[in-house]
């Protein structure tokens, strides 16, 4: 397949699973802010989920101060924001238009409806618009492009791109969406374990749509290392970081004996993988699960970059 | 109106082709028929055909409006067009493969030299090659209109990359979907082989290099292009790549494809952009479309390009006025369709008529195309005309003219109801191994009352359009 498709493809899977982390995202912010916070109070909470998305600094220089209603703005509706959820369905469906070709008409219909749906949504006046509203139709959507591509796209090289695309991107944000606890609650020892602390690690739950599965999995008492356990090495999770790491590495395979050619990306994403599988929540704690967060951001980061010079550069001989 | 040619109406009778039509439109009351215009709008914006317009800016995802009326003719017009669009096909090859050979039709004073090699759109970089099979235009887009029950005029000839064919595809697909009872009843010839002969015709002119089954692909200018959907459509249908420039590369002779899995060699090229963006060490330096060395391999017969670069030679507006003679000098035969009288500014008599008689007539510029600087006499202003005045006389040779055809009508739903609007037809001849046309074509449709521009670009819309089966 054309590098450019690939690439398209790529960026199509990447777009809906940022889309959906920003509203996601938002959910958890609007939680958090319901509660009463450690010390540094509403604004503070809002600030770390800006900083978590990698957006702060763009909402500074157009907001100045975090207010909810202009994050939520920024966040979901900014075109200046290339990451809000508005920018994320608009480039998803623009990657899909130019690759029309190597999609079935199920899944440019579900992604072309996202998209012109959303532009209804901009249509109405914000004071209508509800926050949950929104974050479930944002879901909603990506379930319906997801679903779409299960049931209807050939198990090609396409394909293996499009869930490359989805699994680096939710590696990615599901370490991100744990930093914005990171930030806001600075990882005191005293506070690790502590009532309020549970609270906030609950609601990050319910946003992944995962309260009640992590119940399921562990039962009893909802602690810290539990749910780090959960988000981060539990391979039955569907966004910890070790299945979404695997799962990258399964469709870096499936691609290597599709072309008969293996490489450094395969390399990467077994020793990525291998290091995740041999660590245990203490060690994590240990480091600073901030400190892991950041270090793990980092090697999604270079594990992308040779999926791209490998596949998606056209630089392949 | 009763000047025009109504094409279902005929003094009051209704004419053979739309007996069938007379009724289901009877049968269709209003509320019925908004619902399904609603059905037919949202089952194109699903689809995603869209039409940007140059220069307008506002909405990319306009569509191009769609009348529901068919357009029909009989199996035995239809012949008689095929015949007529063909032997023009023909010829327009012959006199490409002509021109950047012996040029033997300038050599026998038919046509006038400076008309030819003077031209922009000659191309000297081909001169003395001879593409695969000799041909130049593969895909032959032939502007007809009609004035009566026998009378279709040529309008103009595009050789290089006629568009719209995807309409003619899926306007026939929405009309299946949303009136499955009138393609039962009446017995209409499908249009849908096309993907498969354009495939075909350009896989026939595989480069002499190619020793296996030919890798073909369309090259767009990408997808901000306001035809990108046709180059992505029919790439599609036809199951081959759709490659942008910097897709491609230049190797050892070769033109190649960047892939996942590496390079891989490209035989043949259906180009949807322009010669002078092809490749820009041959053409424009500042081509960002193209690709560097492309001309260099086309030329040692490494790669196939369809159109021909320089193909554009033979539907300038003022070689149109040759056409017939071509058919008879390469052919041997009389022109089965005719041409529309055509002034040449350029010529001092020419000139002088046309100035004189400036609101009776169509004007255009000799390379214009989508509708753009072109003067519809009978319907314009006084200020128009006097500006078209000026403009001739400050460079005659860019302009011709043309009486004002009373071109046809079809009924059309309007606002009000049914009403006569009138419509031309693009069909599409494939020259390849063999020269096919599909039993069919884009109807265009001029829907505000009384106007004769149908280009999508001035507020025309299309229609689909039925050849019966006997």
């Amino acid at each position: 397949m054309l590098s450019r498709t690939a690439e398209n493809l790529f960026w199509i899977a990447r777009y809906i699973e940022r889309a959906e982390t920003m509203a996601r995202l938002l959910e958890v912010g609007a939680r958090i802010a319901l509660m009463p916070s450690a010390g540094h109070g509403y604004r503070s909470e809002w600030e770390s989920l800006l900083q978590a998305s990698g957006t702060a600094e763009g909402f500074a220089e157009k907001y100045g101060d975090p207010v909810q209603r202009n994050i939520e703005s920024y966040l979901f509706f900014d075109r200046d924001n290339p990451s809000s959820v508005v920018s994320c369905i608009e480039r998803a469906r623009e990657n899909a238009r130019i690759v029309r070709t190597a999609l079935t008409s199920q899944v440019w219909d579900a992604l072309n409806m996202a998209f012109q749906e959303m532009r209804q949504l901009e249509r109405k006046a914000r004071s209508e618009l509800e926050l949950t509203e929104l974050t479930e139709w944002v879901n909603r959507q990506a379930a319906m492009v997801r679903g779409a591509m299960d049931a209807t796209l050939l198990r090609n090289d396409g394909y293996h791109f499009l869930n490359l695309g989805f699994a680096l991107e939710r590696a990615d944000n599901t370490a991100r969406l744990m930093d914005v606890k990171y930030y806001v609650l600075l990882p005191r020892l005293d506070f690790v374990g502590g009532g309020l602390d549970n609270y906030q690690w609950q609601t990050l739950l319910r946003a992944l749509s995962a309260h009640r599965a992590f119940h399921w999995a562990y039962g009893g008492e909802i602690t810290a290392a539990k749910i780090a356990h959960f988000l981060i090495l539990n391979r039955q999770s569907p966004r910890s970081l070790i299945t979404a790491t695997e799962t990258a590495m399964d469709h870096l395979d499936q691609l290597a004996r599709d072309y008969h050619k293996s490489g450094p990306a395969q390399m990467r994403a077994r020793a990525v993988l291998g290091e995740l599988s041999e660590t245990r929540v203490e060690d994590i704690f240990e480091e600073g699960l901030h400190e892991f967060l950041t270090r793990f951001i980092r090697e999604i980061g270079e594990l992308t970059e040779m999926v791209q010079h490998a596949y998606l550069s056209g630089e392949a001989r | 109106m009763s000047n025009f040619f109504n094409e279902m109406y005929d003094g009051g009778k209704v004419r053979e082709p739309y007996a069938r039509l007379e009724g289901w439109t009877r049968a269709m009351p209003a509320e019925l028929r908004q619902m399904k215009q609603a059905e037919a709008e949202a089952l194109f914006r699903r689809i995603g055909i869209t039409f940007a317009v140059y220069g307008e800016g506002g909405d990319p995802d306009r569509l191009i409006p769609f009348d529901m009326f068919p357009r029909v003719f009989t199996q035995f017009e239809w012949r008689k067009l095929e015949r007529g669009i063909k032997q023009r096909a023909r010829a327009l090859n012959a006199f490409l493969l002509d021109v950047y050979g012996r040029g033997e039709i300038v050599r026998a004073g038919k046509i006038p030299a400076r008309l030819v090699y003077q031209n922009e759109a000659f191309e000297r970089a081909v001169t003395g090659f001879v593409p695969p099979r000799g041909i130049y235009s593969h895909i032959v887009g032939i502007d007809l209109v009609r004035t009566g029950p026998d009378e279709f005029f040529v309008l103009e000839d595009n050789c290089r990359t006629p568009s719209g064919v995807s309409y003619m595809l899926e306007n026939r697909e929405i009309m299946m979907r949303m009136f499955p009872a009138l393609f039962r009843e009446s017995r209409i010839e499908p249009v849908d082989g096309y993907a498969d002969a354009l495939r075909r015709t350009l896989a026939s002119v595989a480069p002499a290099k190619c020793d296996r089954d030919p890798t073909i692909a369309i090259l767009t200018p990408g997808h901000f292009n306001s035809a990108y959907y046709e180059h992505s459509f029919l790439a599609d249908l036809m199951g081959v790549e759709l490659v942008e420039g910097a897709d491609l590369f230049v190797e050892g002779g070769f033109v190649w494809m960047r892939t996942t899995e590496g390079p891989k060699k490209l035989d043949v090229i259906y180009r949807r952009i322009d010669d002078s963006f092809l490749d820009p060490l041959c053409f424009r330096p500042d081509s960002m479309l193209g690709v560097p060395g492309l001309m260099d391999v086309y030329r040692s017969g490494g790669v196939t390009i369809t159109s021909a670069p320089g193909a554009g030679v033979a539907d300038d507006k003022a070689i149109y006025t040759f056409v017939p003679e071509m058919i008879r000098f390469y052919l041997g035969e009389e022109p089965l369709l005719q041409n529309v009288p055509t002034w040449q500014c350029g010529k001092a008599d020419d000139k002088k008529y046309v100035l004189e008689h400036l609101p009776e007539l169509v004007v255009k510029e000799v390379h214009g195309s989508g509708g753009y600087g072109m003067l519809v006499g009978p319907k314009a202003t006084k200020d128009q005309i006097e500006h078209f005045r000026l403009k001739i006389e400050e460079d005659p040779g860019n302009y011709i003219a043309q009486p004002t055809l009373a071109l046809s009508t079809t009924p059309t739903f309007v606002e009000e109801g049914i009403a006569p609007r009138h419509v031309d037809l693009r069909p599409y001849c494939l020259v390849g191994e063999n020269i096919e046309l599909v039993p069919g074509g884009l109807t265009r449709v001029a829907l505000t009352d009384g106007s004769l521009v149908v280009n999508s670009s001035q507020g025309g819309g299309v229609k689909d359009t039925w050849v019966l089966a006997e």
